[in-house]
């Protein structure tokens, strides 16, 4: 299944771009293609979206994954926006939705990484400043340090990730026959298994750090705020019950051992003037109203 | 440029709270900051204050390690390395320094803190620090320092229940801390389940829990400067956030309304400090140098300087601006970087099946404490270590991309993993202590070598592990909280003593104490107990920066009575005959 959504993926890569709609169709219900189709934005970025957009948005089956619970589907299916990957060549972005899918599968509990837009979140971060190492101490000299002194490698996270993927790829090739994306889930984990205790040897930098990277990665773009481009749906919030953008709790925090259950807040949400829990909007107005008690009170 | 009475080098808390006293005292002060100027309305407003990544994970409040950072190893025979990144501790930038990011937990440390060492010698013999333990006593008393805690509690509304007024104990307060004047100015804030099974489990236990005191207001509190601040809302966004309800004490909540329509204070954001600048003799500032927004460089000369940065940043700039005698290791000699201390931290997470603790809920320092294992609270006779922390169950807000605890076994990663993040999320909490660092003669600050910053000045070197105090306190506190957790019911716990090293890699507090220290002997102290440097009279070193050694508490409560003495000595004596005041 995997391995055929990949070679499906891969040939539309290489092929037009009206690809996205046929494959579309096949996993998303009658009611949303009409929809999608239905909305003249949304065509007109399909028919825009650049080469790399096409990994962006590759459709999951999330029906087919995981039948025991349609309400976890995200609401707007992958590709509702005009999203493109802006730093992942296509090898690249094929790979990293093939690793997080395994790093945080779809399941009962919520649709998996990749299909919650974590490879988008990913690519958004190295081709902004936090991959540029925009943050960090960048001079040398450059010296291999102790464990206590954290990490010292001349590497961006960008180009951590772009050596990282390269070299993975070339362990597959070589032990496989096939890059990682093509792999089943079982040979998937063995390898994502390899990097994470450093057992694959790479030439450029250590394998586990590079595992590092792609899972703290992974796992921020589960639980960030959608605006980031994971937690699609705030499908990472709901699985826990985290209620995201925080409300006013002074009533609740009294409620010992009662589960506090909404409909989770994003920042969008609350800045587009979505219906929110009214905690949430209480909170807005009450900070206001303090401010302006302060100001008044000079 | 005009020369000024006073210029602040760093605009927190210490800042703020001095250019408020020296301004009513008539003098004109203009206030350096580095970083951006940032108010709660607009910039700390939700719902984009709420965003776990761009602030908690991306620092957003935070010193940017790309400009300027520090060098690290564990002693000296190793190669200090920049921290490249921040990780250990992560220095506030911006107007409201750290003081904008803190969680709130504001303490006064024990009687015993202020005398370690004689009272630790005076109690179990000398034997007890260790030869190479130069842990000292501050030369201030928690007596003298009372009337000073005491204001700066009614500056910020702290909110909590007094344990020891005026020598009578108090059930149910901290009835180990020292006598209070009076009560605090605000109740304690309501208690949440996991703060309720912790001080239950603590009272089976025959500890003295409590409600533990916090600077994020139980209620809407007027200040003792007038100001009107906001009730906590327990939104959960605390630490490492800005607080838009005002119920996080701060500089802005508290004090910058009337900073900003002071006359005699001027504000210059995006101003970096660059040395102190001397007279020919040494003995005499004659104002700074900084580079401008525009980045250049500016005298400002001024009769009074105050480096009122973070305490690292303090100590930075007294070595770059040859303020003092550096501090050599090899000797013992020298007192700038002497002393650098820390904070431990000793705890971890218990787990439960079918309860639901809501920990997203909560405020940075809402929470359950206990202080038996605390300071020389406890009969330390045959354990070889002094000090210890205080014990904290505290519900600071369990924004997901930090907190997704998964019991011992769990895999790191796939199905399992999630499936236990989904079950364990609000199902779980955390317990830390935070506990008291000693001072050992291996430990300090001084310039790299090697390492500059984006200004091409050498960066600042921190040379520092943990000592024998450390780990044999935080195992004994780790086997209490493991007490704790049987005695909770819990289902699994995973608590955490010291590791063997101290690493500068994961997160544990930004309680950097020391390096330029307060004391009674220009010989082991750079600064006398108004944090006035011994060497140069009219530049105070301001912050934690002057704790001899680190309690087993946060900081910023005793750095704000520290301020208000100086601020009061300044005021009341300095002015009239400036020179030493010690």
């Amino acid at each position: 299944m995997a391995s055929a959504s990949a070679g499906k993926r891969l040939a539309a890569r290489k092929g037009a771009t009206h690809w996205r709609i046929d494959s579309m169709a096949d996993s998303v219900s009658r009611k949303g293609f009409v929809s999608l189709i239905g909305s003249a934005g949304i065509a007109a970025a399909v028919t825009q979206a650049p080469e790399t957009a096409v990994a962006a948005v590759t459709p999951a089956a999330p029906a087919a994954h995981h039948p025991a619970s349609p309400h976890a589907m995200p609401a707007a299916p992958l590709g509702s926006e005009p999203e493109a990957y802006a730093f992942f060549n296509d090898d690249e972005a094929a790979f990293v939705e093939a690793a997080v899918e395994r790093l945080i599968p779809g399941d009962h509990l919520s649709p998996s990484a990749k299909e919650l837009g974590v490879a988008l979140y990913i690519d958004q971060q190295l081709a902004g400043g936090y991959g540029a190492a925009a943050r960090m101490y960048t001079h040398g000299p450059w010296m291999p340090g102790t464990p206590q002194q954290g990490y010292q490698l001349r590497q961006t996270p960008a180009e951590a990730y772009r050596l990282g993927i390269l070299e993975t790829n070339a362990y597959t090739q070589k032990t496989y026959g096939k890059t990682f994306d093509k792999l089943d889930a079982a040979h998937r984990d063995d390898v994502l298994t390899g990097l994470e205790g450093g057992k694959i040897v790479f030439e450029s930098i250590p394998s586990e750090v590079f595992f590092n990277f792609l899972y703290g990665n992974t796992v921020e773009g589960f639980f960030a705020d959608p605006l980031y481009g994971g937690n699609r749906d705030k499908a990472g919030w709901k699985m826990i019950g985290f209620p995201g953008v925080a409300a006013n709790y002074q009533d609740q925090i009294a409620k010992h051992n009662v589960p506090y259950r909404v409909a989770p807040v994003s920042i969008a949400d609350v800045q587009q003037g979505k219906p929110v829990a009214a905690g949430h909007m209480l909170m807005h107005d009450m900070a206001l109203a303090n401010i302006k008690k302060m100001k008044e009170g000079r | 440029m005009k020369s000024v009475d006073a210029v602040m080098v760093g605009v927190g808390w210490t800042a703020g709270i001095l250019s408020r006293e020296l301004t009513k005292a008539g003098l004109s002060v203009v206030g350096l900051e580095r970083g951006e100027f940032r108010n709660t309305d607009p910039d700390f407003l939700t719902p984009g204050m709420h965003d776990e990544l761009s602030y908690a994970i991306r620092y957003k409040l935070f010193q940017d390690a790309s400009r300027e950072t520090v060098t690290f190893r564990n002693n000296s025979k190793e190669t200090a390395l920049p921290n490249r990144q921040f990780g250990s501790f992560i220095p506030g930038d911006g107007l409201g320094g750290s003081g904008v990011h803190w969680n709130g937990m504001n303490w006064r440390f024990l009687e015993w803190d202020f005398e370690t060492r004689s009272r630790s010698i005076a109690r179990y013999g000398a034997a007890v620090l260790g030869e190479d333990c130069t842990s000292q006593d501050w030369g201030v008393t928690y007596a003298e320092l009372e009337p000073y805690y005491d204001r700066f509690e009614y500056l910020c509304g702290i909110s909590g229940k007094a344990g020891n007024l005026k020598g009578k104990k108090i059930p149910g307060g901290n009835v180990f801390e020292g006598p209070r004047s009076r009560e605090y100015p605000n109740p304690p804030m309501t208690t949440s389940y996991s703060n309720e099974m912790y001080r239950k489990a603590a009272l089976e236990l025959g500890f003295h829990p409590f409600t533990q005191p916090t600077a994020n207001n139980s209620q809407p509190y007027k200040n003792n400067e007038g100001i009107q601040m906001g009730g906590c809302a327990y939104c959960g966004f605390c630490e490492r956030f800005g607080c838009e309800m005002l119920a996080k004490a701060s500089l802005q909540t508290t004090l910058w309304p009337l900073l900003e329509a002071e006359p005699k204070f001027e504000l210059r954001t995006n101003s970096r400090v660059m040395r102190v600048e001397l007279d020919s003799s040494k003995k005499k500032a004659i104002g700074v140098t900084y580079l401008d927004a525009a980045g250049n460089e500016v005298f400002q000369p001024a009769e009074l300087v105050f480096l009122t940065a973070f305490s690292l940043n303090n100590v930075h700039l007294m070595l770059l601006s040859g303020i003092g005698t550096p501090y050599d290791p090899a000797t013992g000699t020298g007192v700038i970087g002497r002393n650098y201390t820390y904070q431990t931290g000793t705890g971890g997470t218990v787990f439960f099946d079918d309860k639901h603790f809501n920990t997203f809920m909560g405020s940075g320092a809402l929470g359950g404490a206990l202080d038996n294992f605390n300071g020389d609270n406890f009969d330390h006779s045959g354990m070889d270590f002094i000090g210890g922390g205080v014990m904290q169950q505290s519900t600071t807000g369990a924004r997901p991309i930090q907190y997704h605890p998964v019991p011992k076994g769990t895999p790191r990663w796939g199905a399992a993993w999630k499936a236990a993040v989904a079950k364990y999320y609000n199902s779980s909490f955390t317990m830390n202590a935070q506990g008291g660092v000693q001072a050992y003669r291996g430990n300090y600050l001084d310039l790299d070598p090697t390492y500059r910053d984006q200004f091409g000045q050498p960066l600042l070197r921190m040379t520092f592990d943990w000592g024998k105090h450390e780990h044999k306190a935080s195992e004994f506190i780790a086997g209490k909280y493991r007490q704790i957790a049987a005695a909770m019911g819990a289902k699994d716990a995973i608590i955490n003593s010291l590791a063997p090293h101290y690493s500068i890699v994961p997160y544990q507090s930004t309680h950097n104490t020391g390096g330029a220290i307060m004391g009674t002997d220009p010989k082991t102290s750079a600064v006398n107990t108004y944090m006035q440097t011994w060497d140069v009279s009219n530049v105070f070193a301001v912050g934690a920066n002057a704790f001899p050694q680190n309690a087993g508490y946060n900081p910023t409560g005793t750095v704000g009575a520290l301020t208000y003495r100086t601020a009061e000595a300044i005021v009341k004596r300095y002015l009239k005959a400036p020179g030493p005041l010690a």
